[in-house]
C-alpha cells in the first residue's frame, strides 16, 4: 500500500481558550481544517465534526490527548500519544490519555486494521507535537519581550537566554490567543526521550482491576440483552418456528422474527440465551448445503484450471519451465478460520425517533454508522456511533454485521438492546479466514531457481492489493501469480494478515524444499534469491531486499542458525507483510513423538519502535499465534454447517504449548510501520520446516495436528 | 426465581434469580460486576475464574443456590482498593501482560489463587496451573513471567 496521506502543513491544528483555564488544541491529522472549525471551549463538548484529535494543555501543564482511535489490543491507544508527547516535548507522566467519544455525524475515518495506525500517523502525529510546542515557545517569548527563536522547550518548560524559565501551563492561556505557526521543527530521532522507551498500556489499571471497559460491560438505565437465532448452516433459511416453551423462561420480554433470523429480549443475559435454547425452530435450504470435502474438490479443479486471473507476470515463465533441470511441484491446504476474540460479539442499540445511539466494539465505526442510516431508512446525522475498547479483533470487527442485528432489533423492538452472541454464536456466525490452496511450482536449472509460479484457490476472494508483488516478486526472473475462486455462501472475511497467514507458510515451506533440492543451506537461499533484486526498480515492489536481509541475518544470528544443540530441530522463515520485514527462527524438540515448540527467534524490521514493550507485546502475540493455528486450529464444515462451536471441540494453542519468543529488533530510524500482524504470517512455515528437520516429515496441510494423529506417533522417528 | 443471599468481596447482597442462573450472569447483570467476564460459558476459557472460599472456580458453571455462605471474590474485590493492588495485579502491571486486556481479570484471579496455594512455584508449576485460561491475543510469554515475578513478592 502507497503512503495516501497528504500532510497539510498549513491549517491543520486549531486552539481555543478553554472556560476553565488551559488551551484546547484540536488537530485534523488528514486534512486542514475547514474555515468555520473551532474547538469548544470545554472538554465535555467535544466533537469530531471538524478535528480528529484534541489536546487539552491545563494551567497546571498536564496534558490530556483525547484520540477516537479505537484499541482493539495492539496498543496504539499508547503509541500514538507518546508520539505527540515526544514532540511536544512534555514528561510522559503528565500525558493522560481518553478514549474519546466519536460522533458519526461526521468525522474523519478511524479504522483499526492493516497494521496502519501507527504508519499513517507518524509524520501527522509529530507535526501536531511539535506545533502546539511551538505555539508554547511563541507566548513565553511575547510575554518576555524577547525572540521566539532565542527560547528552548523540554520537559514542559521553556528557557530563554537568561535563563528564566515559564512552565507550559503557565502560558497556556496567552498561546491560546496566538497565531498557529508554521515553522516547528522535528525533533532528531536522537534526542527522542519517550520515543523508544517502555511506556506501559495506558489502560493497565483499569484492565487489570476490573473496571468496566469493552462493549460487554456497557450498561444503561431500561436496556434490555437480546441473544439471536440464526440459521445453524450456511444456505438455510428460516422455515417457520415455534417460541411457547421459550416464552415461559423468567424475564423474557419479547420473542421476534427479523428476516431469517429470531431475536429473545429479556431482562437479563442468561434468561435470553436460555429461551433460546427453548425455541423450536425449523430451518429449510437456500442455498448449497457446502462441506470441506466438496471444497477441497473445487480448489484442486480451480488449480487445475489454465484460465486464472493473472496478477503479476514477469519473464516466460513456460520457458523457464521448459528450459528447466528439474521441476518441483508442491500444493499446501489451509482450513477456513473462526477469530474467536475473547469477547464474544456484541452491541448496544437505541433507536428512537430523532436519534440511533450505538455503542460497542467495531473496528469499522464510519462504515457501519452509514450501513445502519442505509438499513434503518434513516439521516446519516441521526447516528451517533460510539466505540468501547474491544477485547480482540483479529479482523472479525471490521465487518458490522452484529451492529445492524442490534440496530434493527432496537428499531423492531422499540427497546434499547444490546445483543449479545454466545460463544457458538460468535463461532458459528462468522466471517472467516477462507479456506485456501496454494499451487507453487519453481524450474531449477544450473543450481538456480530459475522460474516461479504460485497459483491461489480460495473460497469467495482472493489475495489483493500488493501481495503478488511480495518476496520472491522481483527476485525471480521469470515469475506468475494467479488466482481464482469459488463462491460459497459461508461468510468469510479478513483475518489477521489476511491471506499472508496462510501463503507465507505455503512459500517459506516450499522454499525450504527447493534449499533441500538445490542442497544449500535455507536461509543462504533466501539472501542469495534476495540479491537478485534490483532495488527500486519495480514501484511495485515494497518489501526491500536490503532490510529484509538485515533481518534475515539478524534473526539467524540471534536464533543461533547453524549450531546443532542436542535434541533440538530448527526451522527458518522470513516473509515481509503490512510494511514490516520479519524472520523467525523455531526450535523444537520431539515429546512422545509430538513437536514440542521450544523457542522462537523473531527479528523485525519495522523501522523506528515507538514503544518497545508494546511492540514486543505484539510480536510476542502474532508468533505464538501462527504457532497455535499452524498447529491446532482445525474448523471444517459439513452439510453447510462448522463442526466446531465452542473451546471444547476447538483448540486454540494455551500456556503449556507456548513456546519462548524472543523478539529483537533491526535498530535504524526509518519511520516506524505496524506490528499487529506481521509476526504471524513467518511462524508456520518456520514451524513446518522444524518438524521436517525433526522427523524428515514434511507437512503440507495445516493444522500439524492431524498429520500426526493420522499416522500414528510411532512412526516418527525422535 | 428465589431470593439468595450472597456473600460478594465481603458484602451481603441479595439477588433474586432462577435457581439455574450462573454466578457469571449475577455478577455481571445482577450486581454490576462486569470483570468478571464471559468467554464461553462452558468452563473452558477461565475468563469467568472468581474465587470461591479462596479457591479458583469457573463462575460460569457455579449456581447461585450453591453459594450460599460461601465468600465470593471477583477482580474488583481482590486489592483491598485501587491504591492497594494485590502483589499479582502489581506484577502484571510491572510487565505490562496485557494486550486487548479481555482475559486477564480471569487470568489474574487464576493467579491469585494459585499462588496462596504454592507460594513458590517452578515455572513448569506455573504453565500448568495457568493452562485453563485462555488468552487469545496470546499474552502467554508475560503472563508467566508475571505469575513468577508475583510469587516473589
Ligand atoms: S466463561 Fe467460564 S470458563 Fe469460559
Ligand atoms: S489479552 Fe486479549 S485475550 Fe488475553
Amino acid at each position: 500500500m502507497k503512503d495516501k496521506i497528504v500532510f497539510s502543513r498549513r491549517n491543520f491544528l486549531r486552539t481555543s481558550a478553554l472556560a476553565s483555564g488551559g488551551i484546547l488544541i484540536g488537530v485534523n491529522f488528514l486534512n486542514a481544517c475547514a474555515e468555520a472549525a473551532q474547538p469548544p471551549v470545554d472538554v465535555a463538548n467535544l466533537d469530531f465534526k471538524d478535528f480528529n484529535a484534541f489536546i487539552k494543555i491545563a494551567e497546571n501543564g498536564y496534558v490530556t490527548i483525547f484520540s477516537p482511535n479505537p484499541e482493539i489490543g495492539q496498543g496504539v491507544k499508547t503509541s500514538m500519544p507518546m508520539i505527540i508527547a515526544e514532540e511536544l516535548d512534555v514528561p510522559w507522566d503528565h500525558v493522560t490519555v481518553e478514549q474519546a467519544p466519536l460522533n458519526t455525524e461526521k468525522y474523519s475515518r478511524q479504522v483499526a486494521g492493516g497494521s496502519q495506525s501507527i504508519r499513517a500517523g507518524w509524520d501527522s502525529l509529530r507535526q501536531t507535537g511539535a506545533t502546539s510546542k511551538q505555539l508554547l515557545i511563541n507566548a513565553a517569548a511575547e510575554r518576555w519581550g524577547v525572540s521566539a527563536q532565542t527560547c528552548t522547550a523540554s520537559e514542559g518548560i521553556i528557557t530563554n537566554e537568561e535563563g528564566e524559565t515559564l512552565g507550559y501551563g503557565e502560558v497556556v492561556n496567552d498561546a491560546a490567543k496566538m497565531e498557529v505557526p508554521e515553522n516547528a521543527v522535528l525533533k532528531d530521532p536522537k534526542d527522542y526521550k519517550i520515543i523508544g522507551k517502555n511506556a506501559v498500556n495506558v489502560d493497565i489499571d483499569a484492565i487489570i482491576t476490573g473496571k468496566p471497559l469493552y462493549g460487554l460491560d456497557f450498561k444503561e438505565e431500561g436496556m434490555k440483552y437480546a441473544t439471536v437465532m440464526r440459521a445453524p448452516a450456511f444456505g438455510e433459511k428460516l422455515k417457520s418456528y415455534d417460541d411457547s416453551e421459550a416464552k415461559t423462561v423468567n424475564g423474557v420480554e419479547e420473542i421476534l422474527q427479523f428476516g431469517d433470523k429470531i431475536a429473545v429480549i429479556a431482562t437479563n443475559t442468561w434468561a435470553a440465551m436460555k429461551a433460546k435454547r427453548k425455541i423450536k425452530v425449523q430451518w429449510e435450504p437456500s442455498g448449497n448445503l457446502e462441506g470441506s470435502a466438496l471444497h477441497s474438490q473445487k480448489l484442486d479443479a480451480i488449480l487445475d484450471r489454465k484460465d486464472l486471473k493473472v496478477e503479476r507476470e514477469d519473464g516466460d515463465v513456460n520457458k523457464a519451465f521448459a528450459d528447466a533441470d528439474q521441476v518441483i511441484e508442491r500444493t499446501y491446504e489451509s482450513p477456513f478460520l473462526p477469530h474467536n476474540c475473547m469477547e464474544p460479539m456484541n452491541f448496544y442499540a437505541n433507536v428512537t425517533a430523532d436519534k440511533v445511539y450505538l455503542v460497542g466494539p467495531i473496528q469499522t465505526p464510519a462504515g457501519t454508522a452509514s450501513q445502519v442510516a442505509k438499513l434503518l431508512e434513516r439521516d446519516e446525522k441521526d447516528i451517533d456511533l460510539q466505540m468501547t475498547r474491544m477485547g480482540g479483533g483479529f479482523g472479525r470487527r471490521l465487518y458490522g454485521d452484529f451492529v445492524l442485528e442490534a440496530a434493527e432489533i432496537s428499531n423492531l423492538a422499540k427497546k434499547p438492546v444490546k445483543v449479545v452472541y454466545s460463544r457458538e454464536d460468535d463461532m458459528t456466525a462468522g466471517t472467516y479466514r477462507p479456506s485456501i490452496k496454494y499451487r507453487i511450482k519453481a524450474a531449477l536449472k544450473d543450481d538456480k531457481v530459475t522460474g516461479y509460479n504460485l497459483k491461489e484457490a480460495a473460497i469467495n476472494s482472493n489475495m489483493y492489493g500488493l501481495i503478488p508483488n511480495f518476496f520472491p516478486a522481483g527476485a525471480i526472473a521469470n515469475y506468475k501469480v494467479e488466482t481464482g475462486n469459488y463462491k460459497s455462501d459461508i461468510s468469510t472475511g479478513a483475518w489477521r494478515a489476511p491471506y499472508t497467514n496462510f501463503l507465507a507458510f505455503a512459500e517459506q515451506s516450499f522454499f525450504d524444499e527447493i534449499a533441500g533440492e538445490l542442497q544449500i543451506d535455507p536461509v543462504q537461499l533466501r539472501l542469495d534469491l534476495l540479491d537478485n533484486v534490483d532495488e527500486g526498480a519495480d514501484e511495485r515492489i515494497e518489501y526491500s531486499a536490503s532490510r529484509m536481509k538485515d533481518t534475515i541475518r539478524l534473526a539467524a544470528e540471534k536464533g543461533n542458525w547453524g549450531s546443532a544443540e542436542p535434541g533440538i530441530h530448527k526451522g527458518f522463515s522470513a516473509y515481509y507483510s503490512h510494511n514490516s520485514h520479519v524472520a523467525e527462527v523455531v526450535s523444537i524438540g520431539m515429546q512422545n513423538g509430538f513437536p514440542k515448540v521450544k523457542n522462537v527467534t523473531v527479528a523485525v524490521d519495522c523501522g523506528i519502535v515507538v514503544n518497545p514493550t508494546g511492540a514486543r507485546n505484539q510480536v510476542e502475540g502474532g508468533v505464538i499465534d501462527g504457532i497455535g493455528h499452524a498447529m491446532y486450529g482445525y474448523f471444517p464444515f459439513e452439510d453447510g454447517r462448522p463442526k466446531a462451536e465452542n473451546f471444547d471441540s476447538y483448540r486454540l494453542i494455551r500456556m503449556q504449548e507456548t513456546p519462548v519468543v524472543d523478539v529483537h529488533f533491526v535498530e535504524n530510524t526509518l519511520s516506524p510501520t505496524g506490528l499487529g500482524e506481521p509476526g504471524l504470517p513467518p511462524a508456520g512455515g518456520a514451524l513446518a520446516n522444524a518438524i521436517k528437520a525433526a522427523t524428515g516429515q514434511r507437512l503440507y496441510q495445516q493444522p500439524f495436528i492431524n498429520s500426526f494423529e493420522k499416522q500414528k506417533l510411532q512412526d516418527i522417528k525422535v | 426465581m428465589a431470593t439468595y443471599t450472597l456473600k460478594v468481596n465481603g458484602k451481603k447482597v441479595n439477588v433474586e434469580a432462577d435457581d439455574d442462573t450462573p454466578l457469571l450472569w449475577i455478577l455481571r447483570d445482577e450486581l454490576n460486576l462486569v470483570g468478571t467476564k464471559f468467554g464461553c460459558g462452558i468452563g473452558q476459557c477461565g475468563a469467568c475464574t472468581v474465587h470461591v472460599d479462596g479457591e479458583a472456580n469457573r463462575s460460569c458453571l457455579l449456581k447461585a443456590s450453591e453459594l450460599v455462605d460461601h465468600e465470593i471474590t471477583t477482580i474488583e474485590g481482590l486489592a483491598e482498593d485501587d491504591d492497594n493492588l494485590h502483589p499479582v495485579q502489581q506484577a502484571w502491571k510491572e510487565v505490562d501482560v496485557p494486550q486487548c486486556g479481555y482475559c486477564q481479570a480471569g487470568q489474574i484471579m487464576t493467579a491469585s489463587a494459585f499462588l496462596k496455594e504454592n507460594p513458590a512455584p517452578s515455572n513448569e508449576e506455573i504453565r500448568k496451573a495457568m493452562h485453563g485460561n485462555i488468552c487469545r491475543c496470546a499474552a502467554y510469554n508475560r503472563i508467566e513471567k508475571a505469575v513468577a515475578l508475583a510469587s516473589k513478592k
